[in-house]
């Protein structure tokens, strides 16, 4: 950040926070940038001639003489096509050790419990949620490079630093580094810096959809992270929190974000697919609580013990966009086969109550059970990797193995036309 | 009147979306002002005044203000321009034509008119020179679409007025004098196509409002036929996200049979929007054959637009719906999602550090949802005809749990209460609604039940009751088949648990995906829950419960295929011929 001529400086700091500082100014303007002592900040608060700063790399070791410096400008990033395959950090600097950048519609994952039940669809926004201790990353990578995306970008949000080379060599290797725009804080970093990764993620993304009329997916982990930074700054301006100490505008918060994924008319998109990581399976906690309301499905990952595999939980996770594609651009039997095999699937956890509580289980029950299991190994493990008529098909023949017609209640001509014997 | 000179203010401070100003006039509670940002005048509404401390919510991002930017005053609160040309239109919750942007990203401080200002109406008169009239009474109509749209007298007039001039039929523009009214101080009052009215009054300009009475048909079967709602009557929808909410009320705006239908987006995914956005003009109205977008207004507030608009939007479209409802018109508001417009009450209360009540929401959640609820209602209007808004909203509970501060307050005002269960999406039972916690107050008036009656079937709230008894039993013998086992339990239990199942899968779930099953006319509806109704009560001959559990499932496996076909088609009755088959292998005569 350089000096320049003229520019008033100021020195009198009246007040630091953990986050935040104050000082007397009369010339801020809302939501600028400023230099505190060669650290970026931002103005959150205004009230008479006593201005706000969130300084975003923290403020220990802020004297109460530093030196403040106004921009007049919000955030801002360099956007063009040198972007691509460059790790940048929350200020859009790069960390790869190139050179400074200079300025100028379905998703088919071959995952079959997103493709089959919770098909992806251009312009959509859609986190997974999962628990730490489930492999998420190596799922986001998946689709990442499994999708058929002109541009990915991807925002690590306090990223571990092995997380993000697994990133940087998967990306390398695959040979997809050229499609790849990477922003990262991990760790490391100062955790008030996650809040500018997804801006500056989606910043570039609109670039990519708009100027260049590409399909953009990006990727964000983990959004718990953001909503966590957000909370420390609500709380050193001592906001009232509501629930589970999260600030009240949490919602119009995340909303911003992932509002930005649209469908553009001439053919450009944003897709944003999110890792938002739970406590304990807990999706009432008003982190994925408030994301749920605000994205088009989500997906959740679960640890199937029975296969020992993980799977895409078929109960909770939901695509709310599928509707416009499936049994339209799909085959016509998507939308009552993935239906039918999914309240087949919940009958199998009605039989499997019952196996726990030690009744005997009768046929239907039984048959359900191995229905169940093979569903799972074919259908919803995270490995499976094929086209949707081929799920398609293998619904139909486990549907044939296991189950009567009579028993899925699948319109008679759909039935007719794709029943295996 | 004297025109107040134009009020100045002055910038002071600014948090987020709310801004603290100072103003040497004096300023009114919710008085609309712009404040100006450069070449953008950017909306505001005060909302607090403290000594000459003035507090106002921008309905805009607040990016790059500073302190002493230049406020004015307008004297007026919020308003929306009512007049013909409405329907059809998507609009902002600041009722901006959003056609009218050709720009692929909203740019803030920029407006659009609210109806065409070159637009040329037909007018008919309805009244005569000389005639006196109130706030509300019809004085001419054009067509708007298929609608017959009533010019009325501004609202805003008090007392009596006589009609001093009144054009003869025509076609005139927007903005022409249609109608010159005097009242006994000799004050003249010029009358357009269109007037203004402030969005958080409520429009009273109606002789009574009256218990509603008629049933409102959606076509969904487990709303008309176990929880009906009223013409003129409240209701919401709770659901944790996931369980359909968004897809029932589309159902509902698609098939209700009301004349305007007015869908309030608030705070809602803008790909739902777009979506809507593009579906509504393919599909057609299954009442009038016209296109269904004929009769919608859109009130499009997305969840990335800024939040005070939020609590506009909603004010925005119950205040269209009384205006509609003034011309002796059905209307139907549905909004998606209250809670929503909760939330942003919670975060400018939070803003004005107001001590917190529950979850933080503001101590007036209650009341200012009971005043909303209550701008609903049945009304004869001045001139004996009648006129309803049906409100539904929905209400996305944090976390799932039906007991957080907006559910609770919602259920104090709405009258009919759709909570959808995450249990029965799971197993993709749809419509989620659960049959058995979910209730319309509505069965229980006279008034409904006569109407009922009359109109449907004189035995309907008998079979109602009888129905919801049946699904109530099944989910009793099924807890109890599931703590005693198959085995533990009497034979009967099973035919009793797989009776409520017909009911559950043939009248209950609905595929809103399906051409036809999509919507049942109230036709329909009274065959197959009289069908269903009878097959509940014979007597069959079972010899296991394996067996009962096979029989049952073929039954239900016929009337699906029965719900897929075209009412009284062949097919139709070739499936009904089947079914009495299957029927008398087990029956017993």
């Amino acid at each position: 950040m350089k000096y320049q001529a003229f520019q008033p400086i100021f020195h009198k700091i009246t007040r630091i926070n953990k986050a935040t500082c104050e000082l007397r100014c009369n010339m801020a303007s809302y939501d600028e940038l400023a230099i505190i002592n060669g650290r970026l900040a931002q103005v959150v608060k205004i009230v008479g001639d006593h201005v706000t700063l969130q300084v975003f790399s923290g403020t220990d070791g802020i004297p109460t003489d530093a030196e403040v410096i106004f921009t007049g400008k919000p955030p801002v990033l360099k956007v063009s096509t040198d972007l691509a395959g460059r790790f940048l950090n929350a200020y859009g600097k790069p960390i790869d050790n190139g050179p400074e950048v200079q300025g100028e519609s379905l998703i088919p994952t071959g995952i079959a419990g997103i493709d089959l039940n919770n098909t992806l669809v251009t312009g959509q926004k859609i986190p997974f949620f999962a628990d730490p201790e489930q492999p998420y990353n190596q799922v986001m990578a998946d689709v990442a490079l499994r999708a058929k995306a002109d541009r990915i970008i991807l925002g690590g949000i306090g990223l571990q630093h092995d997380d993000y080379l697994f990133y940087k060599n998967i990306f390398e290797n695959a040979g997809a580094i050229d499609r790849i725009v990477s922003f990262i804080n991990t760790t490391e970093d100062p955790s008030i810096e996650r809040l500018l990764i997804p801006d500056m993620a989606l910043t570039a993304a609109e670039y990519f959809a708009v100027d260049r009329n590409e399909k953009v997916l990006v990727l964000l982990t983990d959004l718990t992270l953001y909503c966590d930074a957000l909370s420390i700054v609500s709380n050193n301006m001592d906001q009232i929190s509501s629930k589970d100490n999260m600030p009240a505008s949490l919602y119009s918060d995340l909303a911003r974000l992932y509002e930005k994924a649209v469908q553009f008319p001439s053919g450009g998109s944003i897709t944003i697919i999110a890792v938002t990581t739970l406590s304990g399976g807990d999706i009432t906690h008003a982190i994925p609580d408030n994301t749920g309301y605000i994205t088009e499905g989500q997906l959740f990952l679960r640890r199937d013990s029975e296969i020992g595999k993980t799977i895409v939980d078929p109960f909770r996770s939901l695509s709310r966009l599928k509707q416009l594609v499936i049994g339209k651009k799909t085959r016509e039997d998507h939308p009552q086969v993935m239906n039918t095999a999914v309240r087949l699937y919940s009958d199998s956890a009605n039989a499997r109550t019952k196996l726990e509580n030690g009744f005997d289980l009768n046929d239907y029950d039984k048959r359900c059970l191995s229905y169940a299991k093979e569903y799972s190994e074919k259908l919803l493990a995270i490995d499976v990797n094929v086209g949707i008529d081929d799920m398609l098909n293998t619904s139909w023949e486990l549907f044939a193995r296991y189950f009567k017609k009579e028993e899925l209640t699948i319109r008679q001509d759909l039935v007719d036309k794709y029943w295996k014997n | 009147m004297t025109t107040p000179s134009i009020k100045q203010g002055k910038v002071t401070g600014i948090i987020s979306n709310l801004v603290m100003a100072v103003s040497d006039e004096p300023v009114a509670q919710n008085e609309i002002c712009y404040i100006g940002l450069g070449e953008e005048q950017l909306l505001g509404e005060v909302i607090k005044v403290i000594g000459k401390d003035i507090f106002i919510q921008c309905f805009e991002s607040t990016r790059g203000m500073k302190i002493g930017n230049p406020i004015r005053f307008t004297n007026d609160m919020l308003e929306v321009t009512l007049g013909p040309g409405m329907l059809s239109k998507i609009y902002d919750g600041l009722q901006n034509d959003l056609k009218k942007f050709d720009t692929l990203f909203l740019r803030r401080g920029i407006r659009s008119d609210a109806l065409d200002t070159e637009s040329l109406w037909h007018f008919k008169p309805l009244a005569e020179q000389g005639q006196r009239v109130h706030a509300g009474d019809w004085l001419g109509e054009v067509i708007e679409k298929a609608i017959p749209h009533r010019i009325m007298v501004p609202f805003k007039l008090s007392g009596s007025y006589i009609i001093e001039k009144l054009v003869p039929e025509g076609s005139y523009h927007l903005n022409d004098v249609l109608a010159v009214l005097t009242n006994e101080a000799k004050e003249k009052v010029e009358v357009k196509f269109w007037q203004k009215w402030p969005v958080k009054k409520t429009l009273k300009a109606y002789s009574e409002k009256v218990r509603p009475f008629a049933m409102l048909e959606t076509g969904v079967r487990i709303i008309d036929s176990l929880i009906p709602i009223a013409e003129g009557g409240t209701g919401f929808i709770p659901g944790p996200f996931g369980t359909g909410k968004t897809v029932l009320q589309h159902a509902i705006s698609k098939q209700a049979a009301a004349d305007v239908i007015i869908f309030a987006a608030c705070g809602e995914r803008a790909n739902e929007i777009v979506d809507v956005f593009t579906e509504f003009p393919e599909l057609d109205d299954p009442h009038t054959g016209g296109k269904l977008m004929e009769r919608t207004i859109i009130i499009a507030n997305t969840s990335n637009m800024p939040v005070a608009a939020r609590e506009a939007s909603v004010y925005t479209a119950m205040t269209i719906a009384e205006y509609y409802r003034n011309m002796g018109l059905k209307v139907l508001i549905l909004a998606d999602s209250t809670s929503r417009w909760a939330q942003a009450l919670r975060e400018m209360s939070n803003r004005l550090e107001e001590l917190p009540g529950p979850d933080a929401f503001p101590m007036d959640l209650t009341a200012v949802i009971a005043n909303f609820y209550a701008r609903a209602g049945y009304v004869y209007l001045n001139n004996g005809k009648t006129g309803s808004i049906t409100f539904l909203g929905t209400v996305s509970p944090s976390g799932g749990n039906l007991k957080e501060p907006v559910t609770e307050a919602t259920k104090k005002s709405a009258r009919c209460f759709y909570a959808l269960s995450q249990k029965r999406a799971d197993q993709k039972r749809y419509p989620a609604v659960d049959p058995t916690e979910s209730y319309s107050k509505y069965l229980e008036y006279p008034e409904m039940q006569n109407y009922l009656h009359e109109h449907i079937s004189p035995r309907w709230t008998e079979m109602v009751i009888r129905a919801k008894d049946i699904l109530l039993r099944g989910r009793e013998v099924y807890d109890q088949i599931n703590i005693l086992g198959d085995d533990g339990v009497p034979l009967n239990y099973h035919v009793q648990f797989w009776k409520a199942e017909v009911i559950d899968f043939v009248i209950l779930q609905q595929d809103a995906f399906d051409s036809i099953d999509a919507m049942t006319p109230i036709e329909r509806q009274r065959f197959m829950l009289e069908h269903v109704l009878q097959i509940c009560q014979m007597e069959f001959d079972f010899k296991g419960f394996e067996e009962v559990a096979t029989f049952f499932k073929r039954i239900i496996n016929n009337l699906k295929q029965l719900n897929y076909s075209r009412y009284e088609s062949e097919e139709f009755n070739k499936i009904l011929e089947d079914q009495k088959l299957i029927i008398n292998e087990k029956r017993i005569a």
